[in-house]
């Protein structure tokens, strides 16, 4: 790929970037979250068309305009959200993006081929079942084998490890192997430094949309790369006050909580947070921390056990409730439901405490009162805005996770509940952010975190609880754990049966 | 020389240009419906001069507009606010109808027996009540179980005309007026007054007019409507904030259908003085009403602009269906061709076409 | 003699159930891509009116039938350019077109108030099968879009989940950002999606005005165009079930004729289809209130950008 350029709402988002690739190989892409990576693939992919610049193969120029002739030419992709159709079953996914689905009776065709390439491959899977029904890991093998029957000779994949346990990453990295040792070439995209160096042959470098920089593994190492991929050099850890524990504030007895779909998601959960304590829930995404989470801030109704707040009850209590009775959270998904994007930056600013003292009165609200609020959240927090009156859509990912902290923080919470609160974001709202939290704890408040980035957890937590199948399979001191012991504790292993 | 059109998301929007656009949109639905008159043999420009000739080149025209306003603005106005928290209250008409059939029922009970000012207000009362009650079992159904609400509350204006058409002919029907589908008139000490000229009943327009203020009011100026907006907006978020939806939604379609219930009331007091036919009662208004609030951007106080022009589009309509022939379902075609187009309209306030010229060769 | 009661009395279940079964046959593939179709009173006003037209002006029944088809797709069009390319509000946009049908029904049909056609659709007799004593007579002596709607249903549950098609037509409904990162388009199957729904409420509207009634009724469609909407619903999005729902239906009005002579009002009787849909909406809605969610598309009614960020 050649100078290719491509820019989103008038920002660049790639710039004059330029990677190869030989076949047999395995490429590393890395670079932070909003680098640029995954769009640059998705160019490459045919999902987006550059502005400008070139792709080659073999020397040959082509043209991609749509997935149907990358997936011509060869390419094929594994996106980080995984593209299936959740009700359909494995053989519906694969037929859907397969250009050789016969027109009638697809599923007899399908089912044939599936079993070939579970043989050559090693990769078990249950043709029939609904995709919602399947592991993280074994809805990544569907996605694979897609790929796998378009034959594709040059396969992307954009942050594959970020749904799976450590165990099934090794399983993972030993099926690229395989496919690298018949000839495929494969681009891996990550941010994990540690994955780059110990798969990838050759490794290049993002940063804010330009190529940084390009290596053999060989030749580098993590901090070389840590270096090209922020600009200066990383410092992992944070000043973490070493402050004891005060009173406990939130104590979770024997939680059993359901899942939409009315299956159990919470099994008998019991933990206790103090007062200057972070508390980490690690765990694959879709292990119950969600249902946790919505019990705990009154969003979910829990079906036996209870949830306490400074030693009253506040179990099944309705959000509004538990707010009042001092619990903040940051919520998993920010656009979705942490902010209304079409409303003013300011209406969005008292989200949640609109309907009490100071912004509002028995009917009113008193704009006033909420303007002068915002502009201090703001300038506190050094959001970057054009102005209070703008809909909250207008925001960067960043500004709008610092808006919703802030909107938070600011009512002095006893708890502070922040689930993946970092996600999606760039270095320097990260840091922000952990900041805030860590100043939170010094403060006297007790905060939730939930994370899969264990490198976060380890570094601003006191305590983490591990999660797996909807238990706490152990809770760790990251003083004295290893990440080894948190993927064992991830993956299912209980403290006692390691 | 390469070129092609880029699309990309529109940042603001000025006043000027929102009000051009919906101008612009307003004149595309015009020329659309020129087009459908053509097919019935009706020149086109003709039929819309004589639209607005009708409506407002008049002074009788002018009070004719004001006339068929008030109804509309009284929905309209309701409409915006359930509009704005994502509630598709397509049962204005019903409820419009259930609201007439309330007053009048009130009316003809106890009409001889209190002081006509008090039973003014019992009717508005009771007009106002029946019509939310018609809007709130949707809404429960919406809030309780997830019933579509465009399915529910159109349901309940088919049920609603049965159920007065029913009592019209039966159990109602009057009995000074032999062979007419009516109630007995209300007492005349019950008419509403006019204004002089007219038939503007100026009690309900002044209703209409401080109603549509108060729900301006409500809408951005109160928690409640600051809830029902998140509501609308984004139901997750909504959740999140611990609003209650239930009683949100119900309070909020309780005012829309006071407010046509209410509506119903100026029909019968102010025009009709006494129960007749539902189609001749709300004459359409529920549906025409949709479009009035739309294109008052759901704002209830714009919807007294944009509610006196439709009613200009009503009139105009009415003069030309004698005139020309048309059918009554003509107000139809011009409640949907507008909105088509001001959705069609809308596009462009979201968005920014640009021509790109030149530049490197790039793939199309 | 009682026999022949319950026979005419089926028959003319079944004819006034087709007219709701090829309009929510229709929705149920425009639903199944994701796009929400509300407009499908419009739609069926249309082709009601054009078929009847164009039968009254040549003569031939069939070419109104075709006639009402395009129309309906004709209008269709509108509603998908509005909802699928403009990403506007698809149930403000169906709305729109459903007033804008009835509208131009009532426009073009003022002329043709109670004028009856030239030549009607008639019925076709199915040799030999309709000899079988009481069902050949009920089932194989119908008019063609009876069959029509029959064979439809078993072609649509077909192509749905036997074909790629369907395989794709679903998944665009489910996760369209899935089918076009697999090179499936979206916007190619919803608007063949729209165009199938609105050429079969045509024809289904038509079927009013050319088989069902005797002469030109202004509102001929009634509500059903909204009754096939909760159809939809009750059908879970699948023909099989659609054929069910739409029968059903079409009995609740034969029963309205049924009752009269009990004396109770006419009126009263009319609400009878009104009221036993949202009987059933709320049935629907009690009994397995998370399993419904689980069938209709995904994304039913979400806009869809492509190359969205």
């Amino acid at each position: 790929m050649q100078n290719i350029c491509k820019s989103f709402h008038g920002r660049y988002a790639n710039r004059n970037i330029n990677l190869h690739i030989k076949s047999g190989e395995v490429l590393g892409l890395l670079g932070e979250n909003g680098a640029g990576k995954t769009t640059l693939m998705n160019i490459l992919y045919g999902l987006y068309r550059p502005e400008s610049g070139e792709i080659l193969i073999n020397d040959e120029k082509i043209r991609i305009r749509n997935p149907h002739e990358s997936m011509k030419h060869g390419i094929g992709m594994i996106h980080q959200h995984f593209m299936l159709v959740d009700k359909h079953t494995v053989i519906e996914n694969i037929a859907l993006g397969y250009p050789e689905t016969p027109f009638f009776f697809p599923a007899r065709f399908i089912r044939k081929k599936i079993d070939e390439f579970a043989q050559r491959y090693g990769l078990v899977i249950n043709p029939d079942k609904q995709v919602w029904e399947l592991s993280a890991g074994e809805q990544q093998r569907v996605e694979i084998l897609k790929a796998l029957f378009l034959e594709s000779d040059l396969l992307i994949m954009d942050e594959p490890t970020s749904v799976l346990t450590p165990q099934e990453s090794i399983d993972l990295f030993a099926i690229i192997g395989r496919m690298k040792s018949e000839g495929h070439s494969v681009i891996l995209i990550s941010h994990k430094l540690d994955e780059i160096v110990a798969n990838c042959d050759r490794v290049t470098v993002l940063r804010k949309g330009e190529t940084v920089g390009e290596a053999d593994i060989k030749d580098v190492d993590k901090r070389i790369l840590a270096r090209m991929m922020v600009g200066r050099e990383i410092i992992f850890s944070f000043e973490k006050k070493d402050i004891a524990p005060g009173k406990e504030v939130l104590r979770v007895q024997d939680l059993h909580v359901n899942s939409d779909r009315g299956l159990p998601a919470v099994r008998g959960v019991s933990l206790s947070i103090h007062e200057n304590e972070i508390f980490g829930i690690a765990g694959v995404s879709g292990n119950g921390q969600r249902e946790l989470v919505e019990a705990i801030t009154g969003l979910r109704k829990v079906k036996s056990g209870s949830v306490h707040l400074h030693d009253e009850p506040i179990t099944n209590e309705s959000a509004r409730v538990v707010n009042s009775r001092g619990i903040a959270h940051v919520p998993e998904e920010r656009i979705r439901f942490g902010i209304v994007p079409n409303l003013l930056v300011f209406e969005n600013a008292v989200l949640k405490h609109h309907h009490a003292h100071p912004f509002a009165s028995i009917m009113f609200l008193d704009y006033g009162v909420i303007k002068k609020h915002t502009e201090n959240i703001i300038s506190k927090f050094r959001i970057n805005s054009p102005s209070i009156n703008v809909p909250a859509k207008h925001l960067s990912g960043g500004n709008i996770q610092k808006l919703i902290i802030g909107r938070e923080i600011d009512k002095n919470p006893s708890l502070l509940v922040a689930s993946h609160p970092t996600y999606g974001l760039d270095v320097g709202a990260t840091e922000f952010i952990r900041t805030q939290i860590l100043q939170q704890r010094e403060e006297g408040a007790a905060v939730l975190l939930v994370s899969e980035d264990l490198e976060e957890l380890f570094s601003l937590c006191d305590r983490i609880g591990v999660f797996f199948g909807g238990r706490l399979t152990g809770i760790i001191d990251p003083k004295t754990a290893t990440l080894e012991d948190a993927g064992l504790l991830m993956m299912g292993s209980t403290a006692e049966n390691k | 020389m390469k070129y092609r059109i880029e699309i990309t998301d529109r940042e603001q929007t000025g006043q000027l240009f929102s009000f051009g656009v919906l101008l612009l949109s307003i004149m595309c639905g015009f020329a659309a419906i020129g087009i459908l008159f053509l097919t019935k043999g009706v020149n086109p420009a003709y039929a819309i001069w004589k639209i607005f000739a009708g409506s407002f080149g008049s002074f009788y025209g002018i009070m004719e507009t004001l006339t068929k306003a008030i109804p509309l603005i009284l929905t309209a106005a309701g409409l915006t606010v359930v509009f704005r928290g994502k509630f598709w209250n397509i049962g204005a008409e019903g409820q419009i109808v259930i609201g007439a059939a309330a007053a009048t029922w009130i009316a003809l009970k106890i009409g001889a027996l209190l002081p006509s000012p008090l039973v003014l207000v019992l009717m508005i009362l009771f007009a106002a009540f029946f019509g939310a009650l018609w809007g709130i079992v949707p809404a429960y159904l919406k809030a309780r179980l997830g019933i579509n609400e465009v399915i529910s509350t159109l349901m309940f204006n088919y049920i609603a005309a049965e159920l007065v058409r029913f009592l019209v002919i039966g159990p109602w029907k009057g009995t000074t007026k032999y062979g007419y589908p009516y109630t007995d008139d209300i007492a005349p000490a019950l008419f509403l007054g006019y204004l002089p000229g007219s038939r503007i009943h100026y009690f309900t327009l002044i209703m209409a007019l401080i109603l549509a203020l108060l729900l301006f009011y409500i809408l951005f100026r109160t928690k409640f409507g600051y809830e029902i907006r998140v509501i609308g907006e984004s139901h997750e978020a909504a959740r999140y904030a611990g609003i209650n939806f239930m009683s949100t939604t119900l309070l909020m379609v309780a005012i829309s259908g006071a407010m046509a219930g209410i509506a119903g009331f100026g029909e019968i007091a102010g025009i009709h003085h006494h129960l007749t036919y539902p189609e001749t009662v709300s004459a359409g208004y529920g549906f025409t009403a949709i479009i009035v609030a739309w294109l008052g951007k759901l704002n209830p106080l714009l919807t007294i602009i944009s509610g006196i022009f439709f009613a200009g589009i009503v009139v105009g309509g009415d003069a030309i269906q004698i005139s020309l022939g048309l059918p009554a379902a003509t107000v139809q075609v011009f409640n949907g061709t507008i909105l088509v187009f001001l959705i069609m309209g809308d596009y462009f306030l979201k968005h920014r076409i640009t021509l790109v010229t030149g530049g490197h060769e790039t793939w199309k | 003699m009682e026999i022949a009661i319950v026979l005419a009395v089926l028959k003319r279940t079944l004819m006034a159930g087709t007219p709701l079964l090829l309009a929510t046959l229709g929705g149920i593939i425009t639903e199944r891509s994701g796009v929400m179709n509300l407009g499908i009173e419009g739609m069926m006003s249309v082709g009601a009116v054009t078929g009847f037209i164009v039968t009254f002006v040549t003569g031939n029944p069939y070419l109104g039938m075709a006639a009402a088809f395009a129309a309906g797709v004709a209008i269709s069009q509108v509603h998908a350019f509005v909802s699928i390319t403009l990403e506007a509000n698809q149930v403000v946009s169906g709305l729109a077109l459903a007033m804008l049908g009835i509208g131009i029904s009532g426009l073009w049909g003022k002329s043709y108030i109670g004028q009856p056609l030239p030549s009607k659709i008639g019925q076709i007799r199915i040799p030999l099968l309709a000899d079988i004593p009481f069902f050949g007579e009920l089932l194989f002596v119908q008019d063609i879009f009876f069959y029509l709607a029959i064979a439809l249903a078993a072609f649509a549950w077909f192509m749905l989940y036997k074909t790629r098609a369907g395989i794709e037509l679903r998944s665009v409904g489910e996760n369209p950002k899935a089918s076009e990162a697999q090179g499936v388009s979206v916007t190619f199957y919803r608007y063949i999606a729209v165009a199938i729904g609105g050429g079969m409420a045509g024809v289904a509207g038509s079927h009013l005005s050319l088989s069902y009634s005797k002469s030109w009724i202004e509102g001929i469609v009634a509500g059903r165009g909204w009754i096939a909407v909760a159809l939809i619903i009750f059908a879970a999005w699948n023909p099989a079930r659609a054929v069910i729902g739409a029968f059903l239906f079409g009995g609740i009005f034969v029963l309205q004729y049924l009752l009269q002579p009990l004396g109770i009002s006419p009126n009263l009787l009319a609400m009878l289809p009104y009221l036993t849909t949202l009987v059933v909406l709320v049935i629907l809605g009690i009994g397995k209130e998370s399993r419904k969610k689980m069938h209709a598309p995904a994304m039913l009614g979400e806009i869809y950008r492509r190359g969205e960020r």
